[in-house]
Protein backbone atom coordinates (compact mmCIF):
# COMPACT_ATOMS: atom_id res chain seq x y z
CA UNK A 1 0.00 0.00 0.00
CA UNK A 2 1.35 3.66 -0.78
CA UNK A 3 2.13 5.17 2.21
CA UNK A 4 1.25 9.05 0.63
CA UNK A 5 -1.40 9.43 -2.05
CA UNK A 6 -1.28 11.68 -5.31
CA UNK A 7 -3.69 14.07 -3.52
CA UNK A 8 -1.73 14.10 -0.10
CA UNK A 9 1.42 15.46 -2.75
CA UNK A 10 -0.60 18.05 -3.94
CA UNK A 11 -1.96 19.36 -0.19
CA UNK A 12 1.43 19.20 1.26
CA UNK A 13 2.62 21.04 -1.90
CA UNK A 14 -0.30 23.82 -1.19
CA UNK A 15 0.78 23.94 2.56
CA UNK A 16 4.39 24.19 1.35
CA UNK A 17 3.40 27.12 -1.12
CA UNK A 18 5.11 25.16 -4.03
CA UNK A 19 2.90 25.73 -7.63
CA UNK A 20 3.81 22.05 -8.97
CA UNK A 21 2.95 21.00 -11.92
CA UNK A 22 0.66 17.71 -12.83
CA UNK A 23 3.72 16.37 -13.87
CA UNK A 24 5.54 16.65 -11.11
CA UNK A 25 2.71 15.72 -8.79
CA UNK A 26 3.18 12.21 -10.51
CA UNK A 27 6.66 12.04 -10.12
CA UNK A 28 7.01 13.20 -6.57
CA UNK A 29 4.11 11.17 -5.25
CA UNK A 30 5.62 8.08 -6.65
CA UNK A 31 9.14 9.35 -5.24
CA UNK A 32 7.76 10.72 -1.74
CA UNK A 33 6.16 7.26 -1.60
CA UNK A 34 9.34 5.22 -1.45
CA UNK A 35 11.04 7.80 0.93
CA UNK A 36 7.95 7.56 3.04
CA UNK A 37 8.41 3.96 3.49
CA UNK A 38 12.09 4.10 4.17
CA UNK A 39 12.29 6.17 6.61
CA UNK A 40 8.93 4.71 8.33
CA UNK A 41 11.64 2.43 9.48
CA UNK A 42 12.36 4.81 12.96
CA UNK A 43 8.87 3.38 13.70
CA UNK A 44 10.46 -0.22 14.73
CA UNK A 45 12.59 1.48 17.20
CA UNK A 46 10.85 1.05 20.82
CA UNK A 47 11.24 4.42 22.39
CA UNK A 48 8.07 5.14 23.98
CA UNK A 49 10.27 6.07 27.11
CA UNK A 50 12.60 8.10 25.49
CA UNK A 51 13.45 11.80 25.62
CA UNK A 52 13.43 13.41 22.37
CA UNK A 53 16.71 15.45 21.24
CA UNK A 54 16.21 18.58 19.12
CA UNK A 55 20.00 19.58 19.43
CA UNK A 56 23.02 17.79 20.27
CA UNK A 57 24.10 21.08 22.50
CA UNK A 58 22.67 21.27 25.88
CA UNK A 59 21.43 24.85 25.78
CA UNK A 60 19.47 27.20 28.11
CA UNK A 61 18.67 30.89 27.01
CA UNK A 62 21.86 32.10 25.38
CA UNK A 63 22.45 36.24 26.67
CA UNK A 64 24.33 38.82 25.48
CA UNK A 65 24.56 42.31 26.61
CA UNK A 66 22.20 44.85 25.58
CA UNK A 67 24.98 46.79 23.33
CA UNK A 68 24.12 48.69 20.35
CA UNK A 69 26.29 47.76 17.42
CA UNK A 70 26.51 48.29 13.54
CA UNK A 71 23.48 46.80 11.49
CA UNK A 72 22.77 47.02 7.72
CA UNK A 73 21.65 50.32 5.94
CA UNK A 74 18.47 50.82 4.87
CA UNK A 75 19.96 50.60 1.42
CA UNK A 76 21.98 47.68 1.98
CA UNK A 77 18.19 46.02 3.67
CA UNK A 78 16.75 46.63 0.56
CA UNK A 79 19.32 45.57 -2.05
CA UNK A 80 18.91 42.76 -2.89
CA UNK A 81 14.85 42.91 -2.83
CA UNK A 82 12.79 42.00 -5.96
CA UNK A 83 10.80 45.44 -5.75
CA UNK A 84 11.11 47.99 -3.52
CA UNK A 85 8.38 51.73 -3.37
CA UNK A 86 9.54 54.34 -1.44
CA UNK A 87 11.76 52.67 0.83
CA UNK A 88 10.35 49.62 1.48
CA UNK A 89 9.77 46.07 0.29
CA UNK A 90 6.74 46.46 -2.01
CA UNK A 91 4.88 43.24 -2.07
CA UNK A 92 1.53 42.12 -4.09
CA UNK A 93 -1.83 42.63 -2.51
CA UNK A 94 -2.54 40.24 0.44
CA UNK A 95 -6.01 41.20 0.76
CA UNK A 96 -8.87 40.55 -1.93
CA UNK A 97 -10.72 43.57 -3.03
CA UNK A 98 -13.67 43.66 -1.33
CA UNK A 99 -12.29 42.68 2.06
CA UNK B 1 60.38 26.64 -11.02
CA UNK B 2 58.30 25.34 -8.32
CA UNK B 3 54.76 25.40 -9.31
CA UNK B 4 52.90 26.86 -6.52
CA UNK B 5 50.11 25.19 -6.77
CA UNK B 6 51.54 21.90 -6.17
CA UNK B 7 52.21 23.55 -2.39
CA UNK B 8 50.43 22.37 0.98
CA UNK B 9 48.73 25.68 2.77
CA UNK B 10 51.44 24.97 5.41
CA UNK B 11 54.17 25.21 2.65
CA UNK B 12 52.56 28.42 1.21
CA UNK B 13 52.44 30.26 3.95
CA UNK B 14 56.00 29.16 5.18
CA UNK B 15 57.22 30.90 1.97
CA UNK B 16 55.14 33.92 1.73
CA UNK B 17 56.01 34.72 5.31
CA UNK B 18 59.58 33.81 4.68
CA UNK B 19 59.40 36.41 1.63
CA UNK B 20 60.51 33.62 -0.96
CA UNK B 21 57.16 34.26 -3.13
CA UNK B 22 54.47 37.08 -2.77
CA UNK B 23 51.38 36.45 -1.65
CA UNK B 24 50.43 37.72 -5.20
CA UNK B 25 52.49 35.57 -6.71
CA UNK B 26 50.55 32.29 -4.93
CA UNK B 27 47.42 34.21 -5.99
CA UNK B 28 48.22 34.82 -9.32
CA UNK B 29 49.19 31.21 -9.87
CA UNK B 30 45.81 29.43 -8.69
CA UNK B 31 43.68 31.91 -10.62
CA UNK B 32 45.88 31.16 -13.46
CA UNK B 33 45.13 27.17 -12.55
CA UNK B 34 41.66 28.23 -12.58
CA UNK B 35 41.80 29.60 -15.83
CA UNK B 36 43.48 26.54 -17.43
CA UNK B 37 41.20 23.57 -15.60
CA UNK B 38 37.66 24.85 -14.19
CA UNK B 39 36.30 24.89 -17.82
CA UNK B 40 36.63 21.31 -17.60
CA UNK B 41 36.13 20.60 -13.95
CA UNK B 42 33.36 23.15 -12.88
CA UNK B 43 34.21 23.57 -9.22
CA UNK B 44 33.66 27.41 -9.18
CA UNK B 45 30.62 29.39 -9.46
CA UNK B 46 31.95 32.55 -9.13
CA UNK B 47 35.78 33.85 -9.18
CA UNK B 48 36.68 37.21 -7.59
CA UNK B 49 39.58 37.64 -9.25
CA UNK B 50 39.81 41.39 -8.37
CA UNK B 51 38.84 40.76 -4.59
CA UNK B 52 41.99 37.65 -4.59
CA UNK B 53 43.66 40.08 -5.70
CA UNK B 54 43.69 42.57 -3.84
CA UNK B 55 43.47 40.63 -0.66
CA UNK B 56 46.84 39.25 -1.55
CA UNK B 57 48.58 42.40 -1.97
CA UNK B 58 47.35 43.56 1.07
CA UNK B 59 48.42 40.65 3.03
CA UNK B 60 52.34 41.54 0.85
CA UNK B 61 51.75 45.02 2.04
CA UNK B 62 51.51 43.98 5.81
CA UNK B 63 54.79 42.05 5.13
CA UNK B 64 56.64 44.25 3.85
CA UNK B 65 55.84 46.69 6.91
CA UNK B 66 57.03 43.60 9.14
CA UNK B 67 53.52 43.58 10.27
CA UNK B 68 52.39 40.48 12.42
CA UNK B 69 50.75 38.06 9.74
CA UNK B 70 48.11 35.05 10.41
CA UNK B 71 48.57 31.77 10.33
CA UNK B 72 47.47 31.49 6.90
CA UNK B 73 48.48 34.56 5.30
CA UNK B 74 48.06 34.70 1.55
CA UNK B 75 46.94 30.85 1.00
CA UNK B 76 44.48 31.18 -1.34
CA UNK B 77 40.93 29.28 -0.57
CA UNK B 78 37.49 28.82 -2.15
CA UNK B 79 34.24 28.90 0.16
CA UNK B 80 31.38 26.99 -0.58
CA UNK B 81 28.16 29.08 -2.25
CA UNK B 82 26.26 28.70 0.93
CA UNK B 83 28.35 30.98 3.13
CA UNK B 84 27.96 35.15 2.31
CA UNK B 85 30.66 36.97 1.17
CA UNK B 86 29.86 40.48 1.37
CA UNK B 87 29.21 41.96 -2.10
CA UNK B 88 29.99 38.59 -3.62
CA UNK B 89 27.40 36.54 -5.09
CA UNK B 90 25.69 33.63 -3.10
CA UNK B 91 23.52 31.06 -4.48
CA UNK B 92 23.90 28.42 -2.67
CA UNK B 93 23.05 26.37 -5.97
CA UNK B 94 19.80 28.02 -6.19
CA UNK B 95 18.37 30.01 -8.83
CA UNK B 96 15.81 31.64 -6.19
CA UNK B 97 18.98 33.27 -5.25
CA UNK B 98 20.54 33.81 -8.80
CA UNK B 99 23.03 37.18 -8.47
CA UNK B 100 22.34 38.03 -4.82
CA UNK B 101 24.81 39.86 -3.10
CA UNK B 102 24.91 39.54 0.26
CA UNK B 103 25.03 42.48 2.67
CA UNK B 104 27.31 41.60 5.01
CA UNK B 105 29.84 38.47 5.56
CA UNK B 106 29.27 35.04 7.48
CA UNK B 107 31.83 34.62 10.41
CA UNK B 108 33.50 32.36 8.59
CA UNK B 109 34.86 34.30 6.00
CA UNK B 110 35.38 37.34 8.56
CA UNK B 111 37.49 34.97 10.18
CA UNK B 112 39.43 33.73 7.02
CA UNK B 113 39.78 37.57 6.31
CA UNK B 114 40.98 38.06 9.32
CA UNK B 115 44.16 35.57 9.06
CA UNK B 116 44.89 36.98 5.86
CA UNK B 117 43.84 34.09 3.70
CA UNK B 118 42.76 35.02 0.05
CA UNK B 119 39.72 34.11 -0.76
CA UNK B 120 39.30 32.92 -4.81
CA UNK B 121 35.79 32.47 -5.52
CA UNK B 122 32.68 30.27 -4.49
CA UNK B 123 32.42 26.90 -5.48
CA UNK B 124 29.87 24.60 -6.92
CA UNK B 125 27.40 22.56 -4.56
CA UNK B 126 23.84 20.48 -4.35
CA UNK B 127 21.02 23.22 -3.84
CA UNK B 128 21.07 24.40 -0.67
CA UNK B 129 23.47 21.50 0.28
CA UNK B 130 20.68 18.72 -0.34
CA UNK B 131 22.57 15.84 -2.36
CA UNK B 132 25.85 13.79 -2.54
CA UNK B 133 26.61 14.82 -5.72
CA UNK B 134 26.75 17.98 -6.99
CA UNK B 135 23.64 17.15 -9.62
CA UNK B 136 21.06 19.26 -7.77
CA UNK B 137 23.20 22.34 -8.13
CA UNK B 138 20.91 24.98 -10.10
CA UNK B 139 23.92 25.88 -12.24
CA UNK B 140 24.92 21.91 -13.72
CA UNK B 141 27.68 19.45 -11.99
CA UNK B 142 30.83 19.65 -10.69
CA UNK B 143 33.29 17.21 -12.52
CA UNK B 144 35.87 14.52 -10.60
CA UNK B 145 38.92 15.67 -10.93
CA UNK B 146 39.90 11.42 -11.31
CA UNK B 147 37.19 11.06 -13.79
CA UNK B 148 35.05 13.69 -15.33
CA UNK B 149 32.23 11.58 -16.03
CA UNK B 150 32.22 11.24 -12.01
CA UNK B 151 30.24 13.09 -9.31
CA UNK B 152 32.74 14.79 -6.73
CA UNK B 153 30.17 14.03 -4.16
CA UNK B 154 27.82 16.43 -2.64
CA UNK B 155 26.62 18.80 -1.47
CA UNK B 156 30.43 20.36 -1.10
CA UNK B 157 31.49 18.78 -4.33
CA UNK B 158 32.81 22.40 -5.86
CA UNK B 159 34.77 22.77 -2.51
CA UNK B 160 36.48 19.15 -3.16
CA UNK B 161 36.76 19.27 -6.52
CA UNK B 162 38.30 22.59 -6.56
CA UNK B 163 40.86 21.83 -3.65
CA UNK B 164 41.61 18.23 -5.33
CA UNK B 165 42.22 19.41 -8.97
CA UNK B 166 45.12 22.19 -7.29
CA UNK B 167 42.92 25.53 -7.85
CA UNK B 168 42.78 25.68 -4.15
CA UNK B 169 45.02 24.33 -1.39
CA UNK B 170 42.34 24.83 1.04
CA UNK B 171 38.35 25.05 0.76
CA UNK B 172 35.70 25.63 3.43
CA UNK B 173 32.37 23.00 3.28
CA UNK B 174 29.51 22.66 5.38
CA UNK B 175 28.55 19.07 6.96
CA UNK B 176 24.73 18.80 7.23
CA UNK B 177 24.78 15.03 6.85
CA UNK B 178 28.06 13.65 5.24
CA UNK B 179 28.50 17.24 2.78
CA UNK B 180 32.08 17.71 3.50
CA UNK B 181 33.25 14.27 4.20
CA UNK B 182 31.88 12.12 1.46
CA UNK B 183 33.16 14.41 -1.34
CA UNK B 184 36.24 14.50 0.43
CA UNK B 185 36.62 10.91 0.27
CA UNK B 186 35.15 10.66 -3.46
CA UNK B 187 37.79 12.97 -4.67
CA UNK B 188 40.75 11.85 -2.61
CA UNK B 189 41.19 14.40 -0.14
CA UNK B 190 40.47 15.53 3.38
CA UNK B 191 37.35 16.67 4.98
CA UNK B 192 36.37 17.43 8.25
CA UNK B 193 33.05 18.32 9.94
CA UNK B 194 34.11 19.40 13.36
CA UNK B 195 31.85 19.54 16.64
CA UNK B 196 28.34 20.76 16.01
CA UNK B 197 28.64 24.21 17.57
CA UNK B 198 32.59 24.35 17.00
CA UNK B 199 32.32 26.36 14.04
CA UNK B 200 29.69 29.49 13.48
CA UNK B 201 26.49 29.15 11.42
CA UNK B 202 25.85 32.80 11.48
CA UNK B 203 25.92 33.81 7.44
CA UNK B 204 25.80 29.96 6.82
CA UNK B 205 22.49 29.11 4.53
CA UNK B 206 20.24 27.45 6.59
CA UNK B 207 19.17 24.03 6.18
CA UNK B 208 18.71 22.01 8.74
CA UNK B 209 19.60 24.13 11.96
CA UNK B 210 20.62 21.62 14.54
CA UNK B 211 22.78 19.69 12.26
CA UNK B 212 24.94 22.46 9.88
CA UNK B 213 28.13 22.14 10.72
CA UNK B 214 31.29 24.21 8.45
CA UNK B 215 34.62 22.69 8.12
CA UNK B 216 37.68 22.55 6.46
CA UNK B 217 38.51 20.93 3.54
CA UNK B 218 42.47 20.45 2.49
CA UNK B 219 45.18 17.63 -0.06
CA UNK B 220 46.39 16.95 4.29
CA UNK B 221 45.90 16.42 7.72
CA UNK B 222 47.56 19.35 8.85
CA UNK B 223 46.05 21.90 6.58
CA UNK B 224 43.05 20.82 7.58
CA UNK B 225 43.88 21.09 11.34
CA UNK B 226 45.49 24.54 10.60
CA UNK B 227 42.12 26.08 8.79
CA UNK B 228 40.56 24.38 11.48
CA UNK B 229 41.44 26.87 13.58
CA UNK B 230 41.83 29.52 11.96
CA UNK B 231 37.97 29.24 11.26
CA UNK B 232 36.71 27.93 14.43
CA UNK B 233 35.93 28.95 18.28
CA UNK B 234 32.88 31.03 20.04
CA UNK B 235 31.10 33.31 17.82
CA UNK B 236 27.91 35.13 19.94
CA UNK B 237 26.21 35.77 16.59
CA UNK B 238 25.75 32.12 16.89
CA UNK B 239 23.58 30.98 19.89
CA UNK B 240 24.67 26.97 19.60
CA UNK B 241 28.09 27.91 19.44
CA UNK B 242 29.77 26.64 21.94
CA UNK B 243 31.65 28.72 24.38
CA UNK B 244 34.62 26.95 25.02
CA UNK B 245 38.03 26.93 23.39
CA UNK B 246 38.85 25.27 19.84
CA UNK B 247 40.09 21.37 20.38
CA UNK B 248 44.03 21.69 19.44
CA UNK B 249 43.98 20.07 16.19
CA UNK B 250 46.41 21.22 14.85
CA UNK B 251 49.11 19.85 17.49
CA UNK B 252 47.20 16.77 17.81
CA UNK B 253 47.72 16.63 13.85
CA UNK B 254 51.51 16.87 14.21
CA UNK B 255 51.89 14.49 16.86
CA UNK B 256 50.01 12.07 14.52
CA UNK B 257 52.39 13.00 11.85
CA UNK B 258 54.89 11.11 13.66
CA UNK B 259 53.46 8.03 12.74
CA UNK B 260 53.16 6.42 16.36
CA UNK B 261 49.47 5.85 17.77
CA UNK B 262 50.09 3.27 20.90
CA UNK B 263 47.77 2.85 23.45
CA UNK B 264 45.12 4.59 21.04
CA UNK B 265 41.87 2.56 20.82
CA UNK B 266 40.49 2.26 17.56
CA UNK B 267 36.35 1.48 17.68
CA UNK B 268 35.17 -0.78 14.84
CA UNK B 269 31.47 -0.46 14.30
CA UNK B 270 30.41 -4.22 14.06
CA UNK B 271 26.73 -2.77 12.41
CA UNK B 272 28.53 -1.04 10.11
CA UNK B 273 32.06 -3.72 9.17
CA UNK B 274 29.33 -6.12 8.15
CA UNK B 275 29.76 -4.57 4.76
CA UNK B 276 26.33 -3.52 4.19
CA UNK B 277 25.60 -2.03 1.11
CA UNK B 278 29.51 -0.89 0.80
CA UNK B 279 31.39 -2.06 -2.29
CA UNK B 280 33.68 -4.62 -1.82
CA UNK B 281 36.96 -2.41 -3.12
CA UNK B 282 36.03 0.07 -0.24
CA UNK B 283 35.78 -2.33 2.43
CA UNK B 284 38.63 -3.95 1.11
CA UNK B 285 40.98 -0.51 0.96
CA UNK B 286 39.29 0.43 4.38
CA UNK B 287 40.85 -2.98 6.23
CA UNK B 288 44.17 -2.63 4.74
CA UNK B 289 44.29 1.14 6.57
CA UNK B 290 42.91 -0.75 9.36
CA UNK B 291 45.68 -2.89 9.67
CA UNK B 292 48.14 0.51 8.54
CA UNK B 293 46.55 2.00 11.76
CA UNK B 294 47.66 -1.47 13.64
CA UNK B 295 50.96 -1.76 12.71
CA UNK B 296 51.22 2.29 14.16
CA UNK B 297 50.53 0.91 17.45
CA UNK B 298 46.71 1.37 17.79
CA UNK B 299 44.16 -1.20 18.83
CA UNK B 300 41.20 -2.46 16.87
CA UNK B 301 38.63 -2.80 19.44
CA UNK B 302 34.62 -3.81 18.39
CA UNK B 303 32.17 -1.67 19.88
CA UNK B 304 28.15 -2.25 18.90
CA UNK B 305 26.42 0.79 18.17
CA UNK B 306 22.53 -1.10 17.41
CA UNK B 307 20.73 2.11 16.44
CA UNK B 308 23.18 3.16 13.86
CA UNK B 309 20.94 1.34 11.53
CA UNK B 310 18.53 3.62 12.28
CA UNK B 311 20.25 7.19 11.46
CA UNK B 312 19.40 7.47 8.04
CA UNK B 313 16.40 7.05 8.37
CA UNK B 314 15.63 9.43 11.26
CA UNK B 315 17.71 12.03 9.61
CA UNK B 316 15.81 12.49 6.55
CA UNK B 317 13.20 13.34 8.54
CA UNK B 318 14.65 15.67 10.93
CA UNK B 319 16.77 17.40 7.86
CA UNK B 320 13.60 17.90 5.62
CA UNK B 321 11.22 19.04 8.78
CA UNK B 322 14.18 21.59 9.65
CA UNK B 323 14.59 22.48 6.03
CA UNK B 324 10.70 22.61 5.32
CA UNK B 325 11.22 25.81 8.15
CA UNK B 326 14.48 27.67 7.22
CA UNK B 327 13.23 27.86 3.43
CA UNK B 328 10.23 29.64 4.15
CA UNK B 329 12.13 32.29 4.09
CA UNK B 330 12.51 32.30 0.51
CA UNK B 331 9.39 33.83 0.10
CA UNK B 332 10.13 36.40 -3.17
CA UNK B 333 9.63 39.60 -0.55
CA UNK B 334 13.00 40.34 0.97
CA UNK B 335 15.77 39.15 -1.58
CA UNK B 336 16.07 36.88 -5.21
CA UNK B 337 13.85 35.79 -7.68
CA UNK B 338 9.92 36.62 -7.59
CA UNK B 339 8.17 34.99 -10.33
CA UNK B 340 4.67 36.19 -11.51
CA UNK B 341 3.73 39.51 -10.10
CA UNK B 342 1.64 40.95 -12.81
CA UNK B 343 -0.42 43.38 -10.43
CA UNK B 344 -3.61 40.73 -10.11
CA UNK B 345 -2.16 38.08 -8.50
CA UNK B 346 -1.90 37.74 -4.48
CA UNK B 347 1.18 37.24 -2.56
CA UNK B 348 0.15 33.42 -2.08
CA UNK B 349 0.02 32.88 -5.51
CA UNK B 350 2.67 35.18 -6.15
CA UNK B 351 4.74 33.70 -4.01
CA UNK B 352 3.98 29.84 -4.88
CA UNK B 353 4.88 30.68 -8.03
CA UNK B 354 8.28 31.65 -7.14
CA UNK B 355 9.17 29.19 -5.29
CA UNK B 356 7.63 26.79 -7.54
CA UNK B 357 9.91 28.53 -10.11
CA UNK B 358 13.40 28.80 -7.89
CA UNK B 359 13.66 25.83 -6.21
CA UNK B 360 14.99 22.69 -7.77
CA UNK B 361 13.16 19.20 -7.14
CA UNK B 362 15.37 17.46 -4.34
CA UNK B 363 14.41 20.79 -2.81
CA UNK B 364 10.98 20.24 -3.45
CA UNK B 365 10.90 16.77 -2.57
CA UNK B 366 12.43 17.44 1.15
CA UNK B 367 10.23 20.45 1.70
CA UNK B 368 7.52 18.98 1.31
CA UNK B 369 8.51 15.33 3.36
CA UNK B 370 9.50 17.79 6.22
CA UNK B 371 6.04 19.77 5.76
CA UNK B 372 4.33 16.01 6.25
CA UNK B 373 6.63 14.80 8.87
CA UNK B 374 5.40 18.14 10.73
CA UNK B 375 1.91 17.35 10.22
CA UNK B 376 -0.38 17.01 13.13
CA UNK B 377 -1.60 13.60 12.74
CA UNK B 378 1.79 12.31 11.74
CA UNK B 379 4.33 14.71 13.83
CA UNK B 380 5.15 11.86 16.76
CA UNK B 381 5.11 8.95 13.91
CA UNK B 382 7.78 10.89 12.38
CA UNK B 383 9.28 13.94 13.30
CA UNK B 384 9.06 12.99 17.44
CA UNK B 385 9.80 9.46 16.67
CA UNK B 386 13.13 10.52 14.67
CA UNK B 387 14.31 12.66 17.70
CA UNK B 388 14.00 10.45 20.14
CA UNK B 389 15.94 7.56 17.91
CA UNK B 390 18.56 10.62 17.90
CA UNK B 391 18.47 10.29 21.17
CA UNK B 392 19.34 6.40 21.02
CA UNK B 393 21.79 7.21 18.54
CA UNK B 394 23.90 9.55 20.62
CA UNK B 395 23.74 6.74 23.52
CA UNK B 396 25.60 4.78 21.31
CA UNK B 397 28.02 7.14 20.61
CA UNK B 398 28.28 7.68 24.34
CA UNK B 399 28.83 4.12 25.43
CA UNK B 400 31.31 3.39 22.47
CA UNK B 401 33.26 6.27 23.41
CA UNK B 402 33.68 4.50 27.02
CA UNK B 403 35.31 1.16 25.73
CA UNK B 404 37.01 3.31 22.57
CA UNK B 405 39.07 6.57 21.55
CA UNK B 406 37.21 7.43 18.14
CA UNK B 407 35.27 5.25 16.26
CA UNK B 408 36.34 4.17 12.53
CA UNK B 409 34.42 3.07 9.00
CA UNK B 410 34.94 3.86 5.56
CA UNK B 411 33.19 7.48 4.88
CA UNK B 412 31.31 6.42 2.46
CA UNK B 413 29.68 3.08 1.13
CA UNK B 414 30.63 4.20 -2.65
CA UNK B 415 33.63 5.58 -4.49
CA UNK B 416 32.77 8.09 -7.08
CA UNK B 417 29.39 7.09 -9.61
CA UNK B 418 29.12 8.22 -13.03
CA UNK B 419 26.57 11.22 -13.40
CA UNK B 420 22.86 10.03 -14.06
CA UNK B 421 22.81 6.79 -12.01
CA UNK B 422 21.68 7.78 -8.99
CA UNK B 423 19.24 10.70 -9.52
CA UNK B 424 16.02 8.80 -10.93
CA UNK B 425 15.35 6.97 -7.35
CA UNK B 426 16.79 9.84 -4.80
CA UNK B 427 16.90 7.23 -1.87
CA UNK B 428 19.63 5.52 -3.30
CA UNK B 429 21.54 9.32 -3.53
CA UNK B 430 20.39 9.32 0.24
CA UNK B 431 22.37 6.17 0.98
CA UNK B 432 25.66 7.98 0.11
CA UNK B 433 25.51 9.49 3.64
CA UNK B 434 24.86 5.94 5.59
CA UNK B 435 27.89 6.06 7.30
CA UNK B 436 28.49 9.97 7.71
CA UNK B 437 24.45 10.85 9.15
CA UNK B 438 25.08 9.29 12.95
CA UNK B 439 28.03 11.88 13.48
CA UNK B 440 25.43 14.67 12.29
CA UNK B 441 22.86 13.80 14.76
CA UNK B 442 25.03 12.98 17.51
CA UNK B 443 27.01 16.42 17.32
CA UNK B 444 30.14 14.88 17.33
CA UNK B 445 33.03 15.18 14.89
CA UNK B 446 34.12 13.68 12.11
CA UNK B 447 37.27 13.26 9.45
CA UNK B 448 37.59 11.88 5.90
CA UNK B 449 40.89 10.87 4.97
CA UNK B 450 42.43 9.33 2.09
CA UNK B 451 43.04 5.55 2.60
CA UNK B 452 43.66 4.12 -0.71
CA UNK B 453 41.89 3.38 -4.40
CA UNK B 454 39.58 0.84 -5.62
CA UNK B 455 39.48 0.88 -9.37
CA UNK B 456 41.43 3.19 -9.62
CA UNK B 457 38.95 5.88 -8.01
CA UNK B 458 39.85 7.33 -4.01
CA UNK B 459 38.50 5.59 -0.96
CA UNK B 460 37.85 7.55 2.42
CA UNK B 461 38.40 6.42 5.53
CA UNK B 462 36.51 7.79 8.44
CA UNK B 463 37.33 8.70 12.32
CA UNK B 464 34.68 10.14 14.51
CA UNK B 465 35.45 11.51 17.88
CA UNK B 466 33.45 13.00 21.04
CA UNK B 467 32.43 15.76 20.65
CA UNK B 468 35.10 18.48 21.37
CA UNK B 469 37.84 16.30 20.96
CA UNK B 470 38.21 16.88 17.58
CA UNK B 471 41.85 16.70 18.06
CA UNK B 472 42.00 13.31 18.76
CA UNK B 473 40.52 12.26 15.08
CA UNK B 474 43.04 14.23 13.49
CA UNK B 475 45.66 12.49 15.08
CA UNK B 476 44.78 9.65 13.69
CA UNK B 477 43.87 10.55 10.45
CA UNK B 478 47.61 12.17 10.23
CA UNK B 479 49.00 8.89 10.76
CA UNK B 480 47.34 6.84 8.56
CA UNK B 481 48.09 9.93 6.38
CA UNK B 482 52.02 8.99 7.21
CA UNK B 483 51.55 5.70 6.53
CA UNK B 484 49.44 5.22 3.46
CA UNK B 485 50.83 8.78 1.84
CA UNK B 486 48.32 11.24 0.35
CA UNK B 487 46.39 10.80 -3.44
CA UNK B 488 47.56 12.67 -6.87
CA UNK B 489 44.41 12.91 -9.52
CA UNK B 490 45.65 12.48 -12.94
CA UNK B 491 46.59 15.32 -15.11
CA UNK B 492 43.86 17.44 -15.92
CA UNK B 493 46.02 19.21 -18.92
CA UNK B 494 45.63 17.57 -22.69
Amino acid sequence: MAAISRDEVAHLARLSRLAVTEQELDTFAGQLDVILQAVARVGEVTAADIPPTSHSVPLTNVLREDVVINCLTREEALAGAPDVQDDRFRVPRILDEEA
Amino acid sequence: MTDLTKLTAAELAGTIASGDVSAEEVTRAHLDRISAVDGKVHAFLHVDADGALAAARAVDAKRAKKEQLGPLAGVPIAVKDVLTTRGVPTTAGSKILEGWRPPYDSTVVERLRDAGTVILGKTNMDEFAMGSSTEYSAYGPTNNPWDLGRIPGGSGGGSAAAVAAYEAPLAIGTDTGGSIRQPGAVTGTVGAKPTYGGTSRYGLIAFSSSLDTPGPCARTVLDAALLHEVMAGHDWRDSTSIPQPVPPVVEAARRGMSGDLTGVKLGLVTEFDAGDGAEPGVMAAFHEALAALTKLGAEIVEVSAPHFQYALPAYYLIAPSECSSNLARFDGVRFGLRVGDDGNRSLEEVMSLTREAGFGPEVKRRIMLGTYALSSGYYDAYYGQAQKVRTLITQDFNQAFEQVDVLVSPTTPFVAFPFGSRTSDPYQMYLADLFTIPTNLYGGPGISVPCGLSDGLPVGFQIMAPTMADDRMYRVAAALESAVGTLTPPSLEG
